[in-house]
């Protein structure tokens, strides 16, 4: 067991877990965020996507150890005031359909549009390739990612 | 209209303040064992106007906490932004409430428009009897009642004391469908906004005070048991509170957080006893397939006698392999047994199979077992199995308090039901114009209900009757179906054996029609042309309809049109769960492997309730479909599941993701399945696509093998 101190969605936490317990375990068990989802835990799927330092990385296979004194964004913290234009963007579209895997998928597209506010296809494509929907609602996140753009999408 | 019968209806009148209460029976799936017609879902207006819709058939994406209140709103003529929904739990209240079969829709339609059309006629009574004035003058709208000569009007809230004394109707009219006002419209999901924030509550997420977390570790070998186990290295673990044996298979580890859980397991030393599976591999099955092929099958669907016909004959075979569903949420179930009661949180399709199957696993009563039904992450049949609360109930049991037993995806891969291996043996005789005059479908797989235990009436298999009906009306037709025998768990998966059927079936059609020399589209139409009615089980198949989606879909895909140079196109339809669906596939060829840019997809599956749900059904049995044709694969290594993760198992991505347009026939039928009949046209108009393409014919799948 370890003291790990780290910042998340803007506030001190200071945990208490074995260092090599994944970020996204700490998040969901230890701080009680659920919103960030157990995909496959291998790093394939990206459900866990979270930010670290504003990027995208997968909570499943990130020890926390390596997270003391960073600062991590999940989707609880993603819309600070209120609901995040690309979150608005998601319900606008209908993206959501079982919904489990959308949180992430909404943290990959936050961190593309933080760094590429007006993405082409391709660019979205790429930023969201490791992110997978069983349901099947890519042409819609598609589409949602370029609504959120054009509303000034790095907010 | 037809009257209401008094099984339908229970009754209406005050609960405990809880105001007008309409309690209505719906249907349940064909097929199943409970009774034909029992209640299923509760209206609730409360005098504070908040009006109520329980729904008693659970969330797995597809939309059904929007859609089935959507049906009872518009006949209740209720203010849409007034609804709220509450999700059933398992409950004696209820008839059946399995959600598969793409059946919740097409079996509530009536008992819901019914149950909205009473409520409606009552408060219409009531507020006439409150202003003593003719019935005839007063209306409901958007929430209120009206009197139109005095300008008066009152909520529904407002009327609940006096409706609820009145008699109920037993005759009330329906809406027509011109003056729908909800049902049809593209209507925001109630759903999105708590998915979209992270505060969705899915079985994986829900909490109880003081719960452990459990991993179990399985035997790999199917059928096999625990030998042994050495638990001293998980004890060794920080937070690992308990180790033991649950059943006669898996050793489950208990500790105080799902990664202890996981880290304990991992250390844990398993003697397994492998038992009779150990030499079951994927090429043992399929041999024992094509020996089952030899036998007798049962008749499915009969029309004249094919083996009569004269004139060339053609056949082929066709096989594809067992498949895992793969929700994104992998299979979890919270239990809090307290000795003499057990209560679960579970994302389930079968709530009520699970407070069974609990009751009797930990020696309960049914009624001292109460099931919470949380959203799922995805379903796709995996949840109509109930092996995540039985285990979670064993493991409250056997430490005595609450638990979340979860599974990784390694878990789900290799312990999950699997969609059936099959084979398909298909002949047909073409006349000199080169139409078949005689064709023999012979479908030879195991049976998923026959594996569980479960009747199979004059051998078939009780799904098929959904799934594997005829398309095409040919003068001499048999469809067959041969039972074989597997080791292997099954399950059902999404569309079940229409999957299979419809892929045999039409690339063998689009094979008759490049031996006749025509066109897979006009061939198809020719097919088609002569209006028939082909009665399949309880079902009635219409040419004329599926020669309608076809044509929607030639006309929508320019099929006509020529396509660019090194596009080609495919196409298939089929029918099942009611509905009918046909699919155009572009693709290109790079370094030998298809590139899918576009489907168009046609369906008519009568009164659409929801067009935006209905482009995510269609949207997502595509993608779905297009990654079991392409890659979706399980096989078997001396009795254990080989595939563990996304890696080797791996569904698609936004990069091969086609553009999919939908179009929906306009029809005021009543509704039928829509989260399934996407699926099945897939894989053989892509692999019809691939013909036409390279001349290369497919006839297993995956196609990426």
């Amino acid at each position: 067991m370890a003291d790990i101190t780290l910042r998340v969605n803007g506030s001190e936490k200071k945990v208490s877990v074995s260092p090599e317990t994944p970020l996204l375990w700490v998040l969901r068990d230890t701080l009680e965020l659920p919103g960030t989802k157990f995909g496959c835990g291998a790093g394939l799927c990206g459900a866990c996507t979270v930010h670290v330092d504003g990027a995208a990385i997968r909570s499943c296979s990130t020890p926390v150890s390596q997270l003391a004194g960073k600062s991590v964004t999940t989707i609880e913290g993603l819309g600070a005031n209120g609901m995040h234009v690309l979150q608005q963007a998601w319900i606008a579209e209908e993206v959501p359909q079982c919904g489990y895997c959308q949180t992430g998928q909404i943290m990959s597209a936050a961190a593309l549009l933080a760094k590429t506010p007006n993405p082409t296809d391709e660019q979205i494509t790429q930023a969201m390739n490791g992110n997978l929907c069983r349901c099947g609602t890519y042409e819609r996140i598609r589409k949602a990612i370029h609504r959120a753009a054009g509303n000034g999408g790095a907010r | 209209m037809t009257p209401l019968s008094r099984r339908e209806f229970v009754g209406a009148g005050i609960a405990a303040g809880a105001g007008l209460v309409v309690g209505f029976y719906l249907p349940h799936r064909e097929g199943s064992r409970k009774e034909s017609f029992s209640p299923n879902a509760y209206l609730r207006i409360t005098p504070d106007n908040k009006v109520t819709i329980v729904v008693a058939r659970s969330e797995m994406g597809q939309g059904i906490r929007t859609a089935l209140p959507m049906i009872l709103a518009e006949e209740l003529e209720a203010d849409w932004k007034q609804i709220e929904i509450e999700q059933a739990g398992a409950s004696t209240l209820f008839g059946d409430q399995t959600t598969g079969g793409s059946a919740s829709i097409r079996t509530t339609w009536d008992p819901m428009r019914k149950a909205g059309a009473i409520a409606r006629e009552m408060l219409i009574s009531a507020a006439a009897l409150t202003w003593n004035v003719p019935r005839s003058s007063c209306t409901a709208e958007n929430g209120r009642i009206r009197h139109a000569g005095s300008a008066r009007d009152l909520s529904y809230g407002e009327l609940v004391g006096k409706a609820s004394s009145l008699p109920i109707p037993s005759d009330v009219p329906l809406k027509q469908s011109k003056d729908y006002k909800i049902v049809g419209q593209r209507l925001a999901r109630v759903d999105s906004p708590a998915k979209v924030r992270g505060e969705a509550t899915f079985g994986m997420d829900f909490r109880v005070q003081g719960m452990k977390y459990a991993v179990l570790s399985r035997c790999p070998t199917i059928g096999g048991k625990v030998s042994s186990f050495d638990d001293k290295e998980s004890k060794k673990i920080s937070g690992v509170s308990y180790v033991g044996k649950i059943g006669d298979s898996s050793v489950a580890v208990v500790a105080d957080s799902v990664w202890g859980a996981m880290e304990g397991r991992r250390v844990l030393n398993v003697t397994w006893d492998d038992g009779p599976n150990k030499d079951v591999n994927t090429a043992s099955v399929m041999a024992s397939l094509k020996q089952a092929a030899s036998k007798k099958g049962a008749n499915l669907y009969s029309a004249g006698e094919p083996a009569k016909a004269a004139g060339r004959h053609i056949s082929a075979e066709y096989s594809l392999p067992f498949m895992a569903h793969a929700p994104m949420e992998p299979g979890n179930c919270t239990a809090n047994y307290q000795g003499t009661n057990c209560e679960l949180w579970a994302p389930t399709q079968v709530p009520q199979d699970c407070r069974d199957s609990v009751a009797t696993a930990i020696g309960l009563d049914p009624d001292q077992v109460k099931v919470n039904v949380t959203l799922m992450g995805g379903g796709f049949g995996r949840r109509l199995e109930h092996d995540y609360a039985v285990e979670a109930a064993l493991v409250s049991k056997a430490i005595n308090g609450p638990v979340k037993v979860l599974w990784t995806r390694e878990d789900d891969m290799r312990f999950s039901t699997y969609r059936p291996a099959s084979l398909h043996e298909l002949t047909a005789t073409l006349d000199g114009s080169g139409l078949p005059v005689g064709l023999t479908h012979r479908i030879i797989a195991p049976s998923i209900s026959g594996q569980k235990g479960q009747p199979l009436p004059n051998g078939v298999d009780p799904d098929l009757p959904d799934e594997a009906g005829p398309v095409y009306g040919i003068p001499n037709y048999l469809i067959e179906y041969v039972l074989a025998e597997t080791p292997v768990p099954l399950g059902w998966m999404r569309s079940v054996y229409a999957m299979q059927a419809a892929f045999a079936l039409e690339t063998f059609i689009d094979e008759l029609a490049i031996a006749a020399g025509k066109d897979p589209m006009k061939y198809r139409l020719q097919l088609l042309a002569k209006e028939q009615d082909l009665s399949y089980f309880t079902t009635t198949w219409h040419t004329a309809r599926m020669r309608g989606v076809l044509q929607l879909a030639a006309e929508k895909s320019g099929w006509d049109k020529p396509l660019p140079a090194g596009r080609f196109r495919g196409v298939a339809c089929f029918g099942c769960f009611a509905s009918y669906m046909a699919e155009v596939v572009e693709i290109t060829m790079e370094k030998d492997q298809p590139r899918v840019h576009r489907v168009v997809a046609a369906v008519d599956c009568g009164q659409v309730v929801n067009p935006s749900i209905l482009e995510q059904q269609i949207q997502g049995g595509i993608v779905y479909g297009l990654a079991n044709a392409l890659r979706a694969k399980i096989t078997i290594e001396k009795g254990r599941v080989v595939q563990g993760n996304f890696d080797d198992y791996a569904p698609l991505r936004m990069e091969e993701t086609p553009a999919v347009e939908v179009y929906a026939v306009p029809s005021q039928e009543a509704p039928t399945g829509i989260g399934e009949p996407s699926v099945p046209p897939i894989a053989p108009a892509l692999c019809n696509a691939i013909y036409a393409a390279t001349k290369k014919r497919i006839r297993a799948l995956p196609i990426l093998s």
